[in-house]
């Protein structure tokens, strides 16, 4: 089938029906999109499907057909960085970082939607995202800060 | 197609050199081409620490040996070398850092070369909080020499005898003349090798610029963009993706296995040897529907159920020692006694990245890229299972996605290179979630029996007997009466191992559990108690640094909430934690509303990392203390999956303050580990505090309802 990822187009075989996920790192190389759990229950593997984060790893590669999906990789316009990967770095929120990725993907997500959100709309739309190092204070605090500045331009 | 790895993985141009971690002074400058460098030797480490008399992995290098050592290149490169590993504890940041103060340059300048077993000087591992304490002190002492012979040569070259050079961005300047020569045009044409010399002066924490800020993560960029490649994302020319076949249960023995139609798969390659059996394939998906078509029957024999854990824990101990007279005396004669025991489960590490190996073999030579704690630990297994030469192998740790005390172990390295000999293509295992639950190992249940006594005010026994979980954090801070501590050794139903802290949280909490209840049977105040009794200044330093941010007198705002505090030290660092909970009037609901932390471990390094290591510990700490729990059934993890294990999420984060004690004057400790100790016993007695409850088990409230009789 094709896929386009992004903004690329891609000719992938589909049998065994892999998951997004597998088909991203194992056939694409797009390997910043990390496996965590496999069911759902960690975020790591987070990309945006036509604009929505979605866990890569329970979505079948098939059901993605025709819409556009965004990685880590792609997120970054023109050499320059999503201004949530911009704060991340600024505050030097990770540890290991192997949460980062999927974070980013949900976070810039969450902030187009909802670009005022509050810290209650922040924990609640990032709780399926886990970071086993346990930075989400800084990493709520980070987003804030893009929040803030939005707010006062 | 290359290698698909991080980049500056290898800068020695001479590949054919491929020492084992064991780089002679005389073979040096055949590795590493021309220049100045200086190195360190075991013994100077040694020196520089004592070594925990209990440490297990004890293949002490040759004291002669070289233990880290730093280069300057013609061309102005500045490299270290050491054989410690980054797992998200951020010491490739840090070590520059120190570095970097010392030769006057910016941090990214230098290229840290870390836990590669062919470049990198033998090191036991990266663990028990060492790295800061052992290393960090000697890259400073290493640096500072090298800017030593950097000023040597300066002088020599411009044949003065001037004391007044200085250095600054990579060059040495003379500023009677303004002369300036780089680093690089220095050491030009020159094999100086120096041994380190401990009296020369390292610049003092009070003037650093460098070291003691907040700098970034060093590559921070390429975690956020994906770039960095985690052992799980390399990839090798002609690689194909492994799997193996795991028992049903624990202690299972393998009786028969049928692989037919794993074979018919195409593409798929079955190998089995022994007991082992592993397929490998183009994709992670046709080896896991190879694996998944295995028929296999298995011996089982009958195991330790949880029910039957804790006591199963005791009745296995060794036998213990006879208590003092005086001991049992004072206890029999105590106003107050308390006599409890106290119940702790098995946790998991729960890496985020799962333990991951990749390894090729070409002609003879083998080379294992894994996510451990421990490469040359790796490198040895390897060395045994396949009856290598300690030079034909090569382990390659890129910075890995963490590991809490739960990579020091690395059989899926040892799986990949097993499948990569039989295949002859390099292979790749990365174990799933399910994996790294039930075949890594745990943090070790345990039971811990404690009696204490009062005499008019005063503690005048403490007994304390910890079954398993371990021995570290056993110490019992406070001033009063006949002690025996000891700890028994059982058979534990699990696979155990290293974990943050061990069983200091375990111990901790068990200790300033009792120490509080002892402070309330007398109706003193916890804090009061506790600054009256205990003996060692840096801890009641904390102390009083967290009872002041969390306003410890402050009024409580409903009668259902409740305060708590606890302290406690672990490898040179001094922790206090403070909490406020609440526990809801109809639901019985526990919310934890604050958590406090004072945190001290000499002079600090980089504020914002220690910060960091604080926060991760404590918030991974409140998992362990309320629901984290290893559960299991004939001899099989039931919730080996991250939906039915669970582990601190957003939603479990309480508002929280760190307060960071810097002591200049002080060596620094390591922080990845002490800091989690005093949450779970803080939440215990806040929780009484606010609901007369007393709790005696870790997790304390797997539902997150507080029972209303315990
Ligand atoms: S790997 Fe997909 S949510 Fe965890
Ligand atoms: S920084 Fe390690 S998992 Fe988030």
């Amino acid at each position: 089938m094709k896929l386009r990822v992004n903004n690329k187009e891609y000719s992938v075989e589909v049998a065994n029906n892999p998951s997004l996920l597998e088909v991203l790192r194992d056939k694409l190389d797009l390997t910043g999109t990390k496996y965590g759990c496999g069911e759902g229950a960690c975020g790591a593997c987070k990309v945006l499907v036509n604009g929505i984060p979605t866990p890569s790893c329970i979505t079948p590669v098939t059901s993605v057909s025709g819409k556009k999906v965004i990685t880590i990789e792609g997120l970054a316009e023109n050499g320059e960085l999503h201004p949530v990967q911009k704060v991340f770095l600024e505050e030097d929120v990770f540890q290991c970082s192997y949460c980062a990725p999927g974070m980013v993907i949900t976070a810039a997500a969450l902030l187009k939607k909802q670009p005022d959100a509050s810290t209650q709309d922040l924990i609640d739309g990032l709780n399926g995202n886990i970071c086993r190092c346990c930075t989400y204070p800084a990493i709520i605090n980070a987003l804030k800060k893009i929040i803030q500045k939005e707010g006062e331009q | 197609m290359k290698l698909k790895a991080n980049k500056k993985q290898s800068p020695i141009k001479n590949k054919a050199v491929k020492a084992i971690g064991n780089i002679s002074r005389r073979s040096f400058f055949k590795y590493m081409g021309t220049g100045v460098a200086t190195y360190i030797a075991w013994s100077d480490v040694f020196v520089a620490s004592a070594i925990q008399a209990n440490d297990k992995h004890s293949t002490f290098p040759d004291q002669e040996l070289i233990s880290s050592w730093i280069h300057i290149s013609p061309t102005g490169d500045i490299t270290v070398f050491t054989g410690k590993v980054e797992i998200g504890q951020n010491i490739r940041t840090s070590l520059s850092q120190v570095v970097a103060e010392e030769l006057f340059v910016a941090p990214e300048a230098i290229n840290m070369i870390m836990g590669d077993t062919a470049l990198t000087p033998y090191d036991r591992g990266t663990y028990g909080s060492l790295t800061t304490l052992q290393i960090s002190p000697i890259l400073r002492m290493a640096a500072a020499n090298l800017r030593e012979i950097l000023v040597e040569e300066a002088q020599k070259t411009w044949g003065i005898k001037s004391s007044s050079l200085t250095l600054s961005d990579g060059m040495v300047i003379d500023p009677s003349s303004n002369k300036r020569l780089a680093y690089g045009d220095l050491v030009k044409d020159k094999q100086l090798l120096r041994k380190v010399n401990k009296n020369v002066k390292t610049i003092a924490p009070e003037e650093w610029k460098v070291a003691g800020h907040s700098i970034p993560k060093i590559n921070g960029r390429d975690f956020i963009t994906g770039n960095h490649r985690y052992v799980s994302d390399m990839v090798l020319p002609g690689m194909v993706f492994g799997k193996v076949l795991r028992p049903p249960a624990y202690g299972a023995k393998l009786l028969f296995a049928d692989t037919s139609e794993a074979e018919k798969i195409p593409g798929v390659n079955v190998v089995k040897e022994g007991d082992f059996i592993g397929v490998t394939a183009a994709d992670t998906l046709t080896a896991a529907i190879a694996l998944a078509s295995i028929e296999s029957s298995w011996d089982r024999s009958p195991p330790v159920q949880r029910s039957e854990l804790f006591e199963h824990l005791v009745n296995t101990a060794a036998e213990k020692k006879v208590v003092s007279k005086g001991l049992v005396d004072a206890y029999d004669q105590g106003d107050v006694k308390l006599d409890k025991s106290f119940e702790v489960d098995y946790i998991a590490h729960v890496p985020l990245e799962t333990r991951a190996g990749l390894a090729s073999w070409e002609n003879g030579y083998l080379e294992v890229w894994a996510g451990t704690q421990r490469p040359f630990g790796l490198h040895e297994d390897l060395q045994k299972t396949f009856d290598l030469p300690v030079d034909s192998i090569r382990v390659y740790v890129p910075d890995t996605g963490s590991g809490y005390g739960g990579k020091q172990t690395s059989e899926v390295g040892v799986e990949a290179a097993r499948l990569a000999k039989h295949v002859g293509k390099p292979v790749k295992v990365c174990w799933t979630r399910e994996e790294e639950f039930k075949w890594a190992y745990f943090r070790p249940a345990g039971v811990i029996q404690v009696r204490a006594s009062l005499s008019d005010g005063e503690i005048s026994s403490w007994e304390f007997h910890n079954f398993n979980s371990g021995s570290a954090g056993i110490d019992f801070p406070y001033k009063g009466g006949k002690k025996h501590l000891e700890f028994h050794r059982s058979s534990s139903p699990l696979r155990q191992g290293s974990y943050r802290a061990l069983s200091s949280t375990a111990n901790v909490f068990a200790m300033e559990s009792i120490v509080n209840d002892l402070a309330i049977s007398l109706g003193e105040d916890p804090l009061r108690f506790r600054l009256r009794n205990l003996e060692n200044s840096r801890l009641k330093a904390v102390v009083k640094a967290a009872a002041q941010a969390f306003g410890w007198e402050r009024q409580k705002s409903k009668d259902n909430i409740g305060y708590g505090m606890a302290c406690g030290t672990v490898k040179g660092g001094y922790v206090a934690t403070f909490v406020e909970v609440e526990v809801e009037k109809n639901s019985r609901k526990l919310i934890v509303r604050e958590v406090v932390t004072a945190f001290e471990c000499g002079v600090i390094i980089n504020p914002r990392h220690l910060e960091s290591q604080v926060i991760g510990c404590v918030l991974q700490g409140l998992g362990g203390a309320l629901f984290e729990a290893v559960d299991f059934k004939d001899g099989n993890l039931t919730n080996a999956s991250l939906a039915s294990y669970r582990v601190p999420r957003f939603k479990d984060v309480p508002k929280m303050k760190v307060i960071l004690l810097n002591r200049a004057d002080l060596p620094s400790s390591g922080a990845g580990e002490a800091p989690i100790v005093c949450i779970a016993p803080a939440l215990r007695n806040a929780i009484h505090d606010a609901s007369g409850i007393k709790l005696y088990k870790l997790p304390m409230l797997p539902s997150g309802i507080v029972p209303d009789n315990a």
